[in-house]
């Protein structure tokens, strides 16, 4: 299997113009993209009275989410980082607007006026630091933030997402519920590795019934993902990926307990209010031998 | 790039308190048509800031908006057209968006406005 693009290169290098067409031009990829547009389209449970609304299509790059939001006759525009892709969507003459823009770097959008947003196979990408200058932080903060302003009151928006592992799941998922976001996610065909599809299904405004997460696919009663119990976390090798660093150096951290980690684990417990010392440069510091 | 996203657009340049709304500069305006949808024009209405909206289509040459308007508009048909019409059929093809604030100039090549912030405007 070849290994994932996000560790590869930085979005907008990644998708280059060959990559762009490669894309665009494997009717595999096509199909895939538009049956998980058609679910996440699904998921944002627009009312059903046949009104086109306002969507936003965030990572939209050659346009083939948007498609499906223009089939099911909607308004949308899309932002994506990669000049290459929008090329493509503009060869392919999406009815969309389309924005060079890096959603790490916030939305430029008024409040309250989106009636929705989707983005497919894109926030992933968010959890890696592509230059010395990016923390995915504070890119999660950022971008979170300015969705949930950007929504209308009990809009929805919802994600579908190849995170890497369990850690990086649960970052993104962190930010948006700190933006203020009611939600979680819905894993479709939970039980199989080749169908398991996630989507983070989120409201915006305070929880209510709108806001409950619908139930996945093909679940047969179990629950979904939403409460995996945390034991498994420490197997988890990092949250937050930094091509910088060899890939191998970063397994070196195999067991877990590496600053990152601890840095992580200090925070959750920050935010459940427990006593926890500062993080200071000795944090998760090695001890000599004979300590 | 149509009015109704740039009427949704906002500078988020760090700093800034009032990005909107974008300055137009006009190299070339396009049109295409499309059909007119009233369902979607009645439910998009009140989240469009009108003078912003009226203002940009003058500039890119269309001057048949009223200055104001208020939801009773929505019964007329002739409305709807114009309304229709800089909403969604006149194209910033080139160009540029520039802050209120701060005068950064946002280009638009072939239609797609160009909102990468530099590392200082984060
Ligand atoms: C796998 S493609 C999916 C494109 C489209 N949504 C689809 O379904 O075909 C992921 C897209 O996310 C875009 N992307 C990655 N990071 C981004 C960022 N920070 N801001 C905007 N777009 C980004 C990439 O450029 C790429 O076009």
């Amino acid at each position: 299997m070849s290994s994932r693009p996000e560790v590869q290169a930085p979005p907008e290098i990644f998708y280059n113009d060959v990559e762009a067409r490669k894309y665009t031009s494997s009717s595999r990829i096509m199909e895939i993209q538009a049956k998980l547009s058609e679910r996440a389209l699904e998921l944002l449970a627009l009312p059903d009275d046949g009104v086109p609304r306002l969507l936003l299509d965030i990572g939209c790059g050659s346009g083939l989410s948007g498609e499906t939001l223009s089939e099911n006759g909607h308004q949308w525009f899309g932002l994506d980082i990669s000049q290459s892709m929008l090329d493509v969507a503009l060869e392919r003459e999406v009815e969309g607007d389309l924005l060079l823009s890096d959603m790490g770097q916030g939305l430029g959008l008024r409040p309250g006026v989106m009636d929705g947003a989707i983005s497919i196979s894109a926030v992933q990408w968010l959890c890696n630091a592509d230059r010395t200058s990016h923390d995915p932080r504070l890119r999660l903060k950022a971008f979170f933030g300015s969705l949930y302003r950007c929504l209308a009151r009990g809009a929805r928006a919802v994600f579908q997402l190849y995170p890497e592992n369990l850690a990086q799941r649960e970052l993104i998922l962190s930010f948006a519920m700190r933006a203020g976001f009611a939600g979680g996610m819905v894993v479709d065909f939970p039980h199989s590795t080749k169908r398991r599809k996630e989507y983070l299904v989120l409201t915006c405004g305070p929880p209510s019934i709108s806001t409950s997460v619908p139930k996945g696919k093909g679940e047969d009663g179990e629950s979904c993902s939403e409460d995996e119990s945390s034991d498994d976390e420490a197997e988890q090798t990092v949250c937050i990926s930094d091509r910088h660093r060899p890939r191998k150096k970063q397994k070196l951290t195999k067991k877990g307990k590496g600053r990152e980690w601890i840095l992580r684990k200090k925070e959750q417990k920050r935010r459940r209010g427990d006593e926890v010392p500062l993080d200071t440069k000795y944090t998760a510091r090695k001890r000599k031998p004979r300590f | 790039m149509r009015l109704l996203t740039h009427n949704m657009l906002s500078s988020n340049i760090k700093g800034v308190a009032n990005g909107f709304p974008l300055r137009i500069e006009v190299e070339k305006v396009v049109e295409k048509k499309v059909d007119l949808n009233a369902d979607f024009l009645r439910n998009i209405f009140p989240k469009i800031e009108w003078k912003a909206f009226a203002e940009a289509a003058r500039t890119l040459g269309y001057a048949e908006l009223p200055e104001d308007a208020d939801s009773s508009f929505l019964d007329s048909d002739d409305f709807l057209d114009k309304f229709h019409h800089a909403l969604l059929e006149l194209h910033l093809e080139e160009g540029a968006l520039i802050c209120p604030e701060t005068g950064r100039r946002f280009p638009v090549n072939k239609g797609i406005p160009n909102m990468l912030l530099h590392e200082d405007e984060v």
